[in-house]
């Protein structure tokens, strides 16, 4: 095997490593971001993955997903947003227990399938539900640290005002006036004033809001399984092929509605 | 194992293929989840990534979107893990 090809499956090993928090912000009352340092910080891609492992005492292990948030181009450390799921057994920990300074066993990035990469072109239609959004951002996140001007919409299911993570930020990308817009609905409550969306996404609010930016965008579904499936299949009726959908379940997570 | 009846019940708890990327990254040493593979019930085409993925059954299983067959189990036991890939009719692995 000569050099090269060693290197190359070096950085495929996906090893645990030891994180260290660097930082704890509060998003939403339900969402924290975390910003963790890593030994070994490997270049991702926006829409990628790590996988956080908690062991107890005992030698109990528990493993879940979470998105990176960060842009790829964001050096040295790794930002995850993670929603408080009230009877969720690693979202509490990552709420209640870690503090900065602590440390964490998480391997990634992981997943070459729910990317998405400026050079990929667009337009970019993005849809997501509660903590959905958090590749999604990575998305966004990317196109504007590269400067790319590729048509983005996305479409954003939250319960309510207060719940909606990233929203000062996904304001000022708007009206950086770069090609993005954001279209809101809330599920459950929603401003004296709104004239916007105020249910859950269904098919008439997707031909609304897909159709005239077009059936050809490569689209992003991510958020709760049952709402990412009921999207993709509305996106399907509509006419958009089915290869330009991908799609990332989070499970029975909750915060789309 | 799951019986297909039991694949409704639990579909809140329905995965991507990607969300099972980390696990077969430790088995095959690349990205699995952008890769092709082909269901051997229905012959649909798709990415690893693409595939429905039930991570409570005991092991993962991966399902083909289209007919819901089991495509690929895992079972990672203390000493061993397990690939039975009987649903797919193959896996590439990119040199
Ligand atoms: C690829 C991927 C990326 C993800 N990215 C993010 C992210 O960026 N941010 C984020 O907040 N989350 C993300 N998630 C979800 C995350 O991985 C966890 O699922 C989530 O944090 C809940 O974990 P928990 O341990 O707190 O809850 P759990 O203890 O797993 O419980 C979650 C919920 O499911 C219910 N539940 C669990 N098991 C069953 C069962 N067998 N039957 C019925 N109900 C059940 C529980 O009652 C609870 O309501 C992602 C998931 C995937 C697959
Ligand atoms: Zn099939």
């Amino acid at each position: 095997m000569n050099t090269a090809r060693r290197v190359m499956q070096v950085e495929q090993t996906l090893e645990w490593q030891i994180a260290t928090v660097a930082a704890i912000k509060r998003e939403t009352p339900t969402v924290k971001s975390l910003t963790l340092a890593l030994p070994a910080r490997r270049r991702n891609r926006a829409g990628q993955h790590y996988d956080i492992r908690l062991t107890a005492e005992d030698g109990y292990q528990a493993q879940r997903s979470y998105s990176i948030a960060s842009a790829p181009e964001q050096a040295e450390s790794i930002e995850l947003t993670v929603e408080r799921l009230a009877d969720g057994e690693v979202s509490t920990y990552l709420h209640d227990v870690l503090v900065v300074g602590d440390q964490l066993e998480v391997r990634g990035p992981i997943g070459g399938y729910f990317v998405w990469e400026a050079q990929m072109g667009g337009p970019l239609f993005l849809v997501g539900g509660g903590s959905g959004v958090v590749p999604l951002m990575a998305m966004l996140r990317h196109r504007a640290a590269v400067g790319a001007h590729i048509p983005a919409r996305l479409l954003y299911s939250a319960r309510s005002p207060q719940e909606v993570i990233y929203g000062a930020e996904l304001e000022a990308l708007q009206a950086a006036r770069t090609g993005l817009d954001v279209v809101y609905t809330f599920t459950r409550t929603r401003p004296q004033d709104w004239t916007g969306y105020a249910r859950r996404i269904d098919r008439q609010m997707l031909e609304e809001v897909l159709t005239p930016f077009g059936l050809a965008a490569r689209s992003f579904i991510c958020g709760p399984t049952l709402l990412v499936e009921s999207v993709a299949d509305s996106m399907v009726q509509l006419g958009v092929a089915a290869d330009r959908i991908r799609t990332e379940r989070f499970g029975p997570t909750g915060g789309a509605g | 194992m799951i019986g297909e009846g039991q694949a409704d019940v639990s579909r809140t708890l329905v995965l991507d293929g990607n969300a099972v990327g980390g696990l077969l990254q430790d088995i095959f040493e690349a990205d699995m989840t952008a890769s092709p593979t082909m269901c051997a019930h229905c012959g649909r085409e798709g990415h690893i990534g693409n595939l429905l993925a039930f991570t409570h059954a005991p092991g993962v299983v991966l399902r083909c979107p289209g007919c819901e067959q089991v495509v690929l189990r895992i079972v990672v036991t203390p000493d061993a893990t397990y690939l039975d890939a009987r649903g797919a009719v193959f896996l590439r692995l990119k040199r």
